[in-house]
């Protein structure tokens, strides 16, 4: 077990082009930390970097209180799983979680004794004589995983694992990766653009974006309280609504004015938050499951009301999408399934303003 | 739907479906009748090879009758070439021309591959298209330096000359098609290996050898047939019978002047063609598997 440091790390290709610009990130022992973030963010190259699977252009990644820059993978002590597995097609289960063992000459006993272990943990047990083409995708994931606890590391890898797996599979080894991180408890270092893997699997979620660290922080913190536009559109599904609008002074408080239909009082609360951005053009964001049907005695403060006709209704099952439009821009409500709304009519709303966020579009960041 | 619109479709549908089927099997007996023409073609020369291998000398000069069949079959001509050491010796010498090229060229061109594919170097690229380019030249083009060097080398008249030379027609094919072989093998199981513990040998060794080994057989094939068969090279650089192979063997010493053996020549030529035969008759799932790798996405 270890900790991960990184420190101004850089990745820089051929041409100048800058996959990782310097970021800082500090992975503590037992963590489950997720790095999320649109494709090209550096998020792979992040975690390649980490293996060292790429030389990093600068800065320094320490892993258990040793610099590794110039240290090969193999001297790392770290185990990773990859997306399309990686499996050596040649070799039975067994032989390819006992491969790296072999390699580092552990003794015939401990590696049988490891490698079981590992089974039991992961539930393989009755696979150990099979090749990796005899196995589902998710079995495959699971001796994957295998390869990498028998090693007992000092860190645990993993690079987008569950991206080709099917939707089902995916929730089924969502759980079982907590599973063995809960048993094994090693510092795992976890890479993914699903926001759902990440909120669900993580200790703390590193959010990337254009080779930079946008946020990080525990999942309750990243969605409640988003630090940039970009963090809170990425965090959540369906993503944050965003409207432009203008704050205003109205009596003694302070409204978000979308169009002259829609004014909505902003809670006193954040009044002295807001108060120096009055008069200014902003973007105003709430999330879908804070724009439902209005509920008959709601007696929470600052639910403001407004009517608006849906264009589209996606019934989900458990719940029900609704897609309008505000002055050009599209906006999902997340209504329940009971209430009947038909597209292209007048559908009552109520917004918990407790729950809106007020962002800068010139800096982007959530004030 | 109306009834006149269904039934317009079940007829359109009707008469789409019989013509796909008479279309198939147009295909089919077009395909059919061009293998068996090719079949034909390509099976006649050793088929009377066969047959005149059979027959005994006065069968052959005796014009009369149907060439195509033998009328008292015998195995006077292999009995003869069998017994007769010269021959075994041209037998012997491509048995170990062979296998030593083929041994050589498979170290070099599985060395060279793996190096050009996966240990991504300055100028593997432009070296891997060299390769390749050198398979391109001739080997009648290359024989008169290659002369000079083998004869400053003092190995003319030798098997080891041939040997030194053979590979330069093998290694390049054979690394062409083992660098497709290793392109093709995913790059996450080199990385797997090297996080495993594995040094750039051990992964070629255990994990990358294993794995190619359809890609390490049809390059393995293509070196013995190069090498089994070779004729420019033998012709140009051995005059000796005791060092000739089988190729240039048969034809030298069973030709005498204007005297055809012509019985122990087809027998001769037939025995040297056997090995190859064995060799694709157990190997040619993998031959193909090798030369069509990565030419799909698996």
């Amino acid at each position: 077990m270890a900790q991960v440091h990184l420190r101004k790390v850089v990745k820089e290709y051929e041409g100048g082009v800058q996959a990782v610009k310097g970021i800082d990130l500090d992975i503590a022992d037992h963590e489950f930390v997720v790095l999320v973030g649109p494709s090209g963010c550096g998020k792979s190259t992040t975690l390649r970097m980490i293996a060292g699977l790429e030389e990093i252009s600068g800065g320094e990644i320490d892993i258990g209180g040793t610099v590794v820059n110039d240290v090969p993978p193999r001297d790392r002590d770290i185990a990773m799983v990859f997306q399309n597995y990686a499996l050596y097609p040649h070799m039975t289960v067994y032989d390819n979680m006992a491969f790296g063992l072999t390699l580092r000459k552990f003794d015939k006993g401990e590696i049988k004794r490891r490698v079981e272990n590992a089974a039991k943990i992961l539930d393989i047990g009755m696979l150990l004589d099979r090749k990796p083409k005899a196995l589902s995708g998710g079995q495959r994931q699971r001796v994957a995983m295998g390869r990498a606890i028998v090693r007992d590391p000092k860190v645990f890898l993993f690079d987008e694992p569950l991206s080709n797996l099917d939707a089902k599979l995916r929730v089924q080894m969502r759980t079982e990766i907590k599973k063995v991180h809960q048993t094994v408890r090693t510092t795992t270092v976890y890479v993914t653009h699903d926001q759902v893997e990440a909120m669900t699997l993580a200790d703390r979620v590193v959010v990337m974006n254009h080779g930079k660290i946008e946020q990080v922080g525990p999942p309750q913190e990243l969605y409640h309280h988003p630090r940039t536009r970009f963090v809170a559109g990425f965090i959540g599904s369906p993503s944050m609504n965003f409207i432009p609008a203008r704050l205003e002074e109205a009596g003694s408080g302070l409204v978000v004015r979308m169009t002259d239909r829609a004014v909505l009082p902003v809670p006193a609360a954040r009044a002295s938050r807001y108060a120096a951005h009055v008069g200014r053009d902003l973007l105003f964001g709430i999330r879908p499951e804070h724009l439902t049907e209005p509920h008959p005695n709601e007696h929470r403060p600052n639910i403001a009301h407004f009517e608006a006709a849906p264009e589209v209704v996606e019934p989900m099952g458990m719940e029900t999408l609704l897609h309008f439009w505000v002055e050009g821009h599209e906006i999902c409500a997340r209504f329940d399934p009971a209430v009947e709304v038909a597209p292209g009519k007048l559908a009552a709303m109520a917004v918990d303003m407790d729950q809106m966020h007020l962002i800068d579009p010139k800096t982007d960041l959530v004030l | 739907m109306s009834a006149s619109t269904a039934s317009t479709i079940a007829s359109y549908t009707g008469k789409k479906l019989g013509s796909l089927r008479s279309e198939r099997r147009w295909a089919l007996w077009t395909a059919y009748a061009s293998l068996i023409v090719a079949t034909i073609i390509f099976l006649a020369p050793p088929f009377y090879m066969l047959v005149t291998s059979l027959k005994s000398s006065a069968e052959i000069s005796n014009l009369s009758g149907n060439p195509w069949i033998v009328r008292a079959p015998t195995l006077e001509n292999y009995m003869e070439l069998i017994a007769n050491p010269l021959f075994r010796g041209f037998f012997f010498n491509s048995v170990i021309i062979t296998l030593c090229v083929v041994a050589i060229s498979m170290v070099i061109s599985v060395l060279a591959a793996f190096s050009l594919a996966r240990m991504k170097f300055w100028g593997s690229q432009a070296l891997a298209t060299g390769v390749f380019l050198t398979y391109l030249v001739p080997d009648t083009l290359l024989f008169i330096p290659l002369y000079q060097i083998v004869g400053g080398l003092g190995l003319l008249n030798s098997i080891w000359g041939l040997i030194l030379i053979y590979p330069t027609l093998t290694v390049p094919f054979c690394t062409w098609i083992m660098i497709g072989y290793f392109a093709s093998i995913p790059k996450e199981l080199d990385e797997a290996a090297l996080i495993d513990g594995a040094g750039w040998m051990q992964m070629l060794t255990k994990i990358f050898i294993p794995v190619a080994l359809p890609g390490i057989i049809a390059a393995t094939i293509f070196a013995f047939t190069v090498s089994w068969a070779a004729f420019v090279y033998p012709t140009a650089f051995v005059t000796t019978p005791e060092h000739m192979p089988l190729t240039i063997g048969v034809v030298s010493q069973l030709i005498r002047g204007d005297t055809f053996a012509w019985g122990q020549i087809m027998a001769g030529a037939l025995m040297a063609a056997l090995p190859p035969v064995v060799v694709y008759a157990f190997l040619m799932d993998y031959y193909i598997a090798g030369l069509t790798a990565g030419a799909t996405k698996g």
